[in-house]
Formats: C-alpha cells, structure tokens, sequence
C-alpha cells in the first residue's frame, strides 16, 4: 500500500510541476498579448474557488470532461490515440435529444437511461468506424478521428439546421439552428438553486469506478490492456487483437457520446450550436494528467473544470480571447507528455521516494 | 454546351486545381523529410494556422507580403523546435506531443488574431505571375504558368526534395536514420541532429504552407482558413508512400476533387450543401484505407533514438 | 590516422540503472594478435565493446591506444582511430544498397553530389583484394546472413580499420562457414591487424585466439594464453563452477504421432515462399531438433504449427485433426504449448506484473476466472507457487515483466506453458541469450517434459543443444526439410553440409 501511495505522490507531483512549467510557457504568449500574467493566472486558478458560482460551473464542466476522459484513457490503453472525442460527443448529444424527444412521455427512470444509450450508441459508432478502419486497413487512427470529426460537425450542423429544428424557429423565423426544449422527465436534476450544476455529476463518478473496475477485474479489461500493452503477445495468448481495437474504440466513443446527451439533458436542454466547447480536446489533457487511469481522471477533471471556468473568468477580467486557454491546453499536453520521460525512469521515483520516506522518519521521530 | 466550352471547363478546374495543390505540397513534403527521418509531426495544422496568421499580420500591418512570408517561415522553424525538443530530445509520444503542437498553434494564432487584428480584414495579396512564352500555349499555358510565384516554388519543390533525398549525402543519412537509428550512429551519423533538421525543414514548409493559404490565397485571415489541411497533407504523406513524386500526384489529385467541388457547388446543380464540404474529408480516409502502407513507411517512425537503451 | 599497434582499456566502469554491467575491466590487445573475450550472456562482453565503440560512455576508466589515453565519445570517434566493429546484430540499413551503406560513413567533400561509382569501385577492389566478395550494388535486404556480415566487414576495412571487433560473428554461421571466417581472422592478421573475437562458443575461442580474456558478471576473471589452457577449463572459469549439461538418454520406445506436418507452404512477412511443402512428424515423448541456418523458414515453421502464419497449402494434423488456419486460441486449447523466439514482445505482455503474464493463457479459466470477473487471491497464491516451483527469481509477483533478466522471463514462459500439461510444445531458440545456470535448469525442464510423454519440436541454432537434446535432428534449408538424422548417428559436420544445402549421396 505504501508502494502505491508513493507512486501517486511521485507522480501528481510530476504533473503539478509540469503544469507549473506549461503556466511559466504560457506567461509568454500572455505578455505577448498585453496581459499580466500573473494577473490573468490568479483570475483563471483563484477566483472561481471562491464564489459558489465558479465552483458549481467547474463541476458542470468536469462532468464531461470526466467522461470524455475515461473514454480517451480506454482508448490511449489499448494505444488507441483517439482525437475523435469532439465529434463523437456531437452526434452522442444530437442522438440522446433526438431520443428524449421521441419518447418525451417516458417517465425519467426511463427516458434519462434511454437518452445516455442513445448517446452511447451514436458516439461508440462514430468511434468505431476509427477502429475498424484501422484493426482491417491500418488507417492511422489519429488522421482517420481528425477527419471524422469534420464529417462529425457538418452532420450536426445538418440535423439542427435541418430535421430537428425546433418548428418555433421556423414559426417566428428566426432560425436558430437548435431543437426544441428537452422533456422535463430526461433532465437530470439540478443540485442547487440558481446554479447549473446538476445530479450528471454522479453518473460520471460511477462510470469512472465501472471502468476501473472492467479494465483490471475482469477478463475484459486483462484482454484490452494486454492488446495495448504488446500486441504480439495479445495474439500470443489466443486473443483477438483487432476485435479489442475496434471495442476499445467503441467504448471510448461510446463514453465521448455519453458526455454529449448529458450535456443536453444536464445543461443546455437543447441540442445547440457550440455545444462541445471543445471538450472532446481538453478530454485529452484530462485523460493525460489523470494518468490515463479512470479514478485519475476523476480529480484531473475537476481540476480542468476549474480551469476552463477560471478561463472565462479571466476572459472577462482582463479582456482576452478564450482561445488563449487552447494554447496553454496545447502547453500542457507538450509538458506532461514530455514528463513521462521522469515519470519513466525508476531511478527518478526511487531518489523521490528516499526524500519523502526520510521525511516521514522525520516525522514520526 | 460546345466542345470548346468543356474545354475551358475542364482547363479553368485544372488550373484551379494546380494553384488549390501548393500548400498542400508545402506542409506535405515537409511532413515527408520529417516521417523520413523517423518522426510523426501531427503539429502541421496548427503550425500552418501559426504561419497563415503571421504571414497575413505582418502583410496586413507593414503592407510586405515578402516580409509576412519570411515570418512566417520563422515561427515554423520555432515551432519545429519546440516539437524536436519535446518528442527527439525528450523522447515524448509523438502522437500525442503533435497534438499539443496543434493546439497551441491553433490557440497562439486564434487569440492574436482577435487581439490585433479583430474582425475581417483583407489585403492585396500575391499576384499571379504569367510566365512570358510558355503562358500563352493553349490551355496549358493557363493550367501550369499563370500562377502566383509561390505555386511555382511548390512545384519546384518536388524535384528539389527528390534531389535532396536520393542525390546527396545528407539525403542518404536521412534515409538511414528513418529506419534504422542504430546503424546510422554506428557509422557516425548524428542521428539527433538530423532529425532535428527534418523536423525544423518541414515546420518551416508546414508555416510556409500556411502563409501560402493566407496571402497567396484567401487574401484574409479567419479561425477556419487551415480547415483540416494540415492533417490533410499528413494522409497525402502515407498516401504519397514517402516519395516525392507520390506526394505530388496524391495532392494534384486531392485538390482536383476540390476544385471540382467547387466548380459543382457554383454549377447550380442542387445538392446538399453538407455533403459537398465532407466529400474532401471523407476522400481523405477512402485515400488512406486503399493507400498501399507495407514496407515503404520508415521503419523507425514514431520510435524515439536511445543509444544506451537496452531492448 | 596512425596504426593501432595496441589497444588498452583499463577500469572501465558502466553502470546502468539498477546494474553495473563492467567493473573495473581491463584488457590489452596488440596488433597481429587476436584476443578472444569470453563470457556468458549477460557478463558484459558487449556492454565493454560498445564503450570501445563510443556508443556508451563508461561511468570511469580509460582507452589508450599505442600507450596514448584518448577519448571514444561517438562511432564517429572510433571509426577516426581506425577502430572498426562488427556488431551482433548487423548495423546495416536493409533498404539501401551495399554501396549505399558504405557511403553513410563517408564525409563528402561536396555536399551536394556524391559519387557511388567511385565507392563501389573501391568496394569491389576491397573485396578482391581480402577475398570478400559481395555485388556493391545489391539491397542489403536481398543478401543472405553471411554476406551481410563481409559487407559489415567490408565497411570497417573501407573505413580504414586496421583493428576489427567481431562480436558473436559465427552466431548465424554453419560449421562450414565458420571454419572459412576463422581462417581468414587469422589471415588478415598477418598484415599487423588486431582483433578482438567475441563469443560464448568455447571450441572457435581456442580456434581463433592467441590469448583469452574471461569476463563473468562484468568483472575480468581470468586471462590466458590461449596455447596454455583448454577448453575444460575456460567452461569452468565462465561459468564459475562446474557445469553439467543435461543430455538426453537414449530410448527406443516413443508414443502415437501427435503432430504431422504434410507439404505444407506458406509465405514470409516479404511475402515470399518461406516453406515449400515442409513435412515432418513428431512423436509422444520425443524431442525432433530443427537444425538450420537462421532464416530458412524456422520462424514460418513454428508460426504455421502455432496458427500465427496462414497455411497457403498442406495439412498440419494435431491429434488427429487438421488445424490448418484454425485460430490460435483453438491450437491452445488442443494443448499446443509454443515457446515463442520474441521472448520479451511475444512470449510475455512486457509493462505486464508477473503475476499477470504467469496467467497469460489461463485467465479465462476458472478457477483463475469466473462469470468473466478475475479472481485475485487464487491467482496471487497460484502465482507464488509456480514462482518458488520454477526458480523465477523476481522481487514479487507484482514486479513488471521486463525487469526481469533473459532467463529468469524465459523460466517463467516454461513454466507457464509446462503448467498447462501440453501434448506438444514447439520451443524456438529457449536457450538464446540466457545464461548457462538458465540453459542447465531450461534443459534439464524440456527432458523432464520429454520423458513424460510431451513431443517437443525444438528449433535452435546451437548445434550442442541439438545433439545433447534431441531424439531426432531434421534439418531444415530453404523452406523444406532436408533430411532427418537419429541423433546418436548426427555429427557436427554432418548437420554443417546439410545445413548449407549439400546431401550426400
């Protein structure tokens, strides 16, 4: 157990101090933008901890960032790199509104199920496509999830524009390309008054335990870790390698997918433009700081919710471009992977391991 | 419809195609030394966005279209380091590092934008250049020599890099040090060195690529102008099995089918108009499921060069 | 660039995380000798070369040449002092030409240009000139072992060498071949070149050498006149004990055929013929050795039996039934045990705990598994059994797999494919890179298998395994079996014409 709790340490260590590195980097491009650094950094990390507000939007933007992050950590695992969350979130958030609005007169332990299967299915599809294309003809899976993207986006674009227009935008003629008000019985419920976060929340935290759960209890999960781990010797011991790629990238979609309805039924209650706030790309920082594991990801979420909240915050404090907040993403995508070369080497836990266990004897003397 | 106004048809898409081709070249050769070299740089598209907003800000703010280019070959180069740093030197997945390329370029150049350039602004941009001659053969003329000079210098490139790949020393090393590291070091190759220079070589192409979009093309700037391309020439790479006479064909070919989208979204012809934007997206992914992939990829791409590993 | 008259490496010192691979290494070679080094697997033979080689940095120690100290950093350094090696594992660039190849290493003058024409020349002059004949313009992917390896040679002597590193070079060699490089070491010699000769087989060390150095778990143990000592003894002083090869003994009674191979062909990863029409049966309780020339279809052979390979045409028959492109979960389930060639990437899940790979092919199985969810006490309690029982010497159970040593991992794959009471088991290469108490306890594990009832299809190149081993020796060359040999009527001669394709009579 001790073993374990030191390898954790050692490593929220190593990020924090890679995320400390990427704000340092990012200090750059701010001050290029006329913007004090320290400034914008105590408007986007301080301030949302300490109004209600920031707090309750930070867990509304962790909850699909967790899901979309679980999902990514499957599909990384089983070295997937899939950066075809954003689109695969889309069409899970057009097809779980398209499915609480035609079983509108469900009751809600139905229709809520119901709606995130929906979401499931549409992104484990889109997901899939990516795995199958590359488990049959090698189509590198970054390029091919790139792609579907675009084609992911326009085939939204299409349905709200389109089809599952709301028919009052049609009646007043302003057109707004979004679906009409989800039923109340597929909305999650709001958890405090006034503020949008919402009982979502708990259905990410209990997918995150499945998860774990499936990948290192169950015959499962041994299979798609192996396949990631070396496929060689997956094939080896009698399993199917491209069978797993494709699953592992339907689960992972799937999740992406899940994220996307409960948006619709936690948040906007419609299937709108800018839905994704480009969760299915910061997913993969998340997924990354929380050590691609599923309970990792859980705080990484949280962390990043904060964040992006924070980044708002500070958007209006100090009069900058959200983009900005993409950047540094990109910054600390580059730091943390660029870590793993310490968090590799054994030689580096062990010195790090000898400093906190002499402090320990310190302690206890 | 008379023949000859099939043929003008036919010769106005050809020529929009060949112009539609050069940043696709640009980024694609470049990613090709870098691939050839051993490393997968996915960073292109947000290091073209980088180079198109940098080309278009210094052209826009001191009316110099040479200057923008010349910058924006430099923020490649920057850019290129920054990836060689992180996925050579210390050895990061490059999948995923290439990713974090894309986003901060994206980020970077999303964000000046606004801030110092703000809304929609155009500018003159590069002038087409008729060469004296050969531009008034017949349709040829204006499919190959009524271009701006930058079409001109991709096309050049193509023989330039193939030159450079099986023609000089530095080419063989490059070629070595793609598939087989060790062998290279063991013939005093620096093999960190030159996948650095690959990789630095092809942002700058990538950023020039970009420029190319900006002041040569669009004659604008705005959030959507790479639109997928950078990732676009990364397929036409595999695509191109790492040659450079198969990256040409395969972006000649890629950009045909867009310059015919173009032509069939102006021709009247009723259609959705989401499924003319997919079509060159979902071309891409047919394009690389039927692309032929054994033994022409280097053997060493992605793999990071340890000369104390021990495997 | 002078002439290395002699070359001295004095307390050399490499640490890697967690080993030291030298401890204060010395060793002196003068030119027109050569030294043999010698040393089991793991002593760190090739750990010293490539410092000599500037492809590590030792931790401490020096390198003089001609009593002068100088500093190796990079090959480039090496190839500068007319230090030329010949590595293991050929360092060549399997796309490019020979010429190709050798051009790498040239600084040309012209950046712009280079001349292949002039080099190929050369290289055919060099060729004639030290009986070393290979076509400039050949890819090296179309070249067999041994002409890889006098391109290898080729490019240290175009480079200038006057002192060549030869490690393991008679590894992928037939007898025959062997006999014609030792001849030729001690050729070029003559012309004042030093040579240092790496190997583990104890009979080409008293062949080749003038003097021998012994290296074991990376500290000098012994040197020698090679004139004074023999091979007894070297084997004592490798080992650092006595060492007592199991040998098979001889029985006349053998089960059913359980595994029949019939004109079976199939492809190679290039996509060309690697087996045409191969057949072959084995027997209960018996042990049918492979012998061959790597690359002449072993690895197909063992792919196709084990349902990795697709089987274009023929019949393989398992117990009476044709497995032919069955699926490889299936061939296990029939008892097919496979120690595989890849030990680290094929026989194991390297990032994988122990514990994890002990379970590899049983995890499904109940009791290991039930209703799809693991069951871990029973696994840790089976886990830590089988680890006592087969001498995995390991920290814990939940230590990953690649921390492990070469023979340490090579027990674990035994005893996870012996544990599951196999009919059959094809063993590639189980003794390659491990060291000699492995080899010993590996051994004596296949004749314990043997004698109760399991046929094994043993493929090695080490032709002492083969004989001490085996029932019967096929010999495999060009995708077919060539002949087949009782064992106590093979010699090592024998196996060496067949092996290159020669059949008497």
């Amino acid at each position: 157990m001790n073993k374990v709790i030191n390898k954790v340490l050692f490593n929220v260590t190593i990020l924090l101090f890679a995320f400390l590195v990427a704000l340092i980097l990012g200090s750059v491009i701010l001050l290029i933008a006329g913007v004090n650094p320290l400034f914008a950094y105590k408007a986007m990390i301080i301030n949302p901890i300490f109004s209600v507000y920031g707090l309750s939007e930070a867990v509304v933007r962790a909850i699909p960032l967790m899901l979309v992050g679980i999902g990514i950590s499957i599909a990384f695992r089983s070295k997937m790199i899939n950066i075809g969350a954003e689109g695969q979130l889309q069409l899970g958030a057009v097809a779980g509104g398209a499915m609480a609005l035609a079983f509108a007169g469900a009751p809600k332990i139905i229709l809520i199920p119901l709606t995130l299967l929906a979401g499931f299915m549409a992104g484990g599809l889109w997901g899939g496509i990516a795995g199958w294309l590359k488990a049959k003809l090698s189509v590198n899976e970054v390029l091919s999830t790139v792609m579907l993207n675009y084609i992911a986006f326009q085939i939204y674009l299409y349905l709200i524009r389109g089809p599952l227009i709301d028919p009052a935008e049609l009646a007043y003629g302003t057109g707004v390309p979004q679906t009409q008000r989800m039923p109340d019985s597929a909305l999650f419920d709001r958890l405090i008054l006034g503020q949008r976060i919402h009982s979502g929340i708990f259905v990410a935290i209990l997918i995150a335990i499945l998860v774990y759960y499936l990948l290192w209890k169950t015959s499962f999960g041994f299979r798609l870790r192996a396949v990631g781990e070396e496929p060689k010797a997956a094939k080896y011991a009698g399993i199917k390698v491209n069978k797993y790629l494709v699953l592992a990238m339907i689960l992972s979609g799937g999740l992406a997918g899940i994220a996307g309805s409960v948006e619709v039924i936690g948040v906007h209650h419609r299937v709108l433009e800018g839905l994704s706030a480009n969760y299915g790309f910061t997913g993969i920082v998340v997924a990354l700081f929380g050590s691609l594991h599923p309970i990792g990801v859980i705080p990484a979420s949280f962390f990043f919710g904060l964040l992006l909240i924070g980044a708002e915050m500070m958007q209006r404090a100090v009069d900058i471009p959200s983009a900005i907040v993409i950047s540094i993403q990109g910054l600390v995508i580059l730091s943390v992977v660029s870590s793993n070369i310490i968090l590799r080497n054994p030689a580096y836990r062990k010195k790090f391991e000898k400093l906190i266990f002499n402090k320990k004897l310190l302690f206890w003397r | 419809m008379t023949m000859a106004s099939y043929f003008q048809i036919i010769t106005n898409m050809l020529a929009v195609a060949v112009a539609l081709s050069a940043p696709y070249i640009f980024a694609a050769i470049g990613e090709m030394f870098s691939q050839k070299s051993g490393v997968l740089n996915l960073g292109v598209e947000g290091i073209m966005m980088l180079g198109a907003f940098t080309a278009f800000y210094f052209s826009w703010a001191y009316d110099n279209i040479l200057l923008g280019i010349v910058m924006a070959m430099v923020v490649g180069i920057l850019m290129g380091l920054l990836m060689a740093i992180v996925s050579i030197t210390l050895k990061a997945d490059q999948g995923i590092s290439g990713i974090g390329v894309y986003m901060l370029g994206w980020g970077i150049a999303s964000t000046l934008f606004r801030l110092f350039i703000g809304g929609v602004q155009s500018i003159s941009g590069l002038q087409d250049l008729q060469i004296p001659i050969l531009g008034q053969i017949p349709y040829l003329g204006k499919i190959l020599f009524q271009h701006n000079i930058m079409v001109y210098l991709a096309l050049l490139l193509v023989p330039a890099s193939w030159y450079i790949l099986y023609k000089t020393p530095w080419g063989l090393k490059v070629r070595a040090v793609g598939t087989t590291p060790r062998a290279a070091d063991t013939m005093g190759i620096n093999v960190i060195k030159t996948r650095y220079q690959c990789v630095i070589i092809g942002s700058m192409l990538a950023g020039l690529g970009g420029a190319f979009l900006s002041v040569a093309q669009a004659n604008m700037f705005a959030n959507d102008l790479i639109a997928g391309r950078g990732f676009i020439a990364i397929a036409l790479v595999y695509f191109g099995r790492w040659e450079p006479l198969g990256v040409l064909k395969g972006a000649l070919l890629f950009s045909l089918a867009n310059a015919f989208q173009r032509w069939f979204q102006i021709s009247g012809i009723s259609f959705p108009y989401e499924i003319t934007v997919v079509f060159p997206y979902v071309l891409i992914i047919v394009v690389l499921a039927f692309s032929y992939k054994k033994f022409s990829e280097p053997t060493a791409l992605t793999v990071p060069y340890d000369r104390e590993f021990k495997g | 660039m002078n002439k290395i008259l002699s070359l001295e490496m004095v307390n050399i010192t490499k640490r890697f995380p967690g080993v030291i691979a030298n401890q204060d290494v010395n060793i002196k070679v003068n030119a027109g000798e050569v030294m043999a080094l010698l040393g089991e697997n793991g002593a760190g033979k090739t750990t010293l070369m490539n410092i000599l080689y500037g492809l590590y940095n030792p931790n401490e120690g020096d390198i003089l040449i001609n009593g002068k100290k100088v500093k190796i950093r990079s090959p480039q350094n090496a190839l500068d002092l007319g230090i030329g090696m010949v590595h293991q594992h050929f360092m060549l660039v399997p796309s490019l030409t020979v010429t190709e190849n050798v051009a790498l290493g040239i600084n040309f003058k012209n950046k712009f240009k280079m001349d292949l024409k002039v080099v190929a020349d050369k290289i055919k002059k060099l060729g004639e000139k030290n009986n070393l004949n290979v076509d400039p313009n050949a890819y090296i992917s179309q070249l067999s072992v041994g002409e890889q390896q006098r391109v290898e040679i080729i490019k240290a002597l175009y480079h200038g060498a006057n002192f060549l590193v030869l490690d393991e070079p008679t590894a992928a060699l037939t007898p025959q071949e062997t006999d014609q490089l030792i001849k030729w070491i001690r050729e070029i010699i003559k012309d004042d070149m030093g040579v240092i000769f790496i190997s583990h087989k104890l009979k080409e060390v008293t062949e080749v050498s003038d003097k021998v150095e012994v290296l074991r778990d990376g500290k000098n143990v012994f040197s020698v006149q090679t004139n004074k000592t023999n091979v007894d003894e070297l084997a004592r002083e490798m080992a650092g004990r006595d060492i007592e090869l199991p040998t098979v003994d001889k029985k006349n009674e053998f089960g059913d055929v359980v595994l029949k191979v019939e004109d079976v062909w199939a492809k190679s990863d290039k996509g060309t013929d690697a087996l045409k029409g191969i057949s072959l049966a084995l027997k209960k309780g018996e042990i049918l050795g492979i012998a061959g020339v790597s690359g002449n279809g072993q690895k197909e052979l063992a792919e196709v039996i084990t349902g990795f390979r697709k089987v274009n045409k023929g019949k393989i028959n398992f117990k009476d039934e044709n497995i032919v492109n069955k699926s490889i979960q299936y061939i296990i389930d029939q008892g097919l045990g496979f120690i595989p060639e890849d030990r680290l990437h094929m026989g194991t899940v390297p990032g994988f705990k122990v514990k994890e790979n002990l379970i590899l092919k049983d995890y499904l199985k109940y009791p290991f598994c039930k209703n799809f969810i693991l069951k871990p006490k029973y696994i840790e309690s089976y886990c830590k059994t089988t680890v006592d029982e087969y001498d995995i010497k390991c920290p814990n159970i939940n230590t990953p797999t690649h921390a492990l040593s070469g023979g340490n991992i090579q027990k674990l794959i035994l005893s996870r494919e012996l544990k599951r009471n196999p009919v059959a088991l094809v063993a590639s290469y189980p003794i390659r890179g491990v060291d000699i108490g492995a080899i010993e306890y590996i051994h004596e594990k296949l004749l314990e298998a043997r004698n109760n009832d399991v046929g094994i299809l043993l493929i090695t190149e080490e032709l002492e395994e083969l004989l001490n081993l085996s029932d019967r020796i096929a010999v495999i060359y060009e995708g077919k079996i060539l002949d087949i040999l009782e064992a106590d009527k093979a010699t090592k001669s024998k196996l060496g014409l067949l092996m290159a394709g020669v059949k008497e009579g």
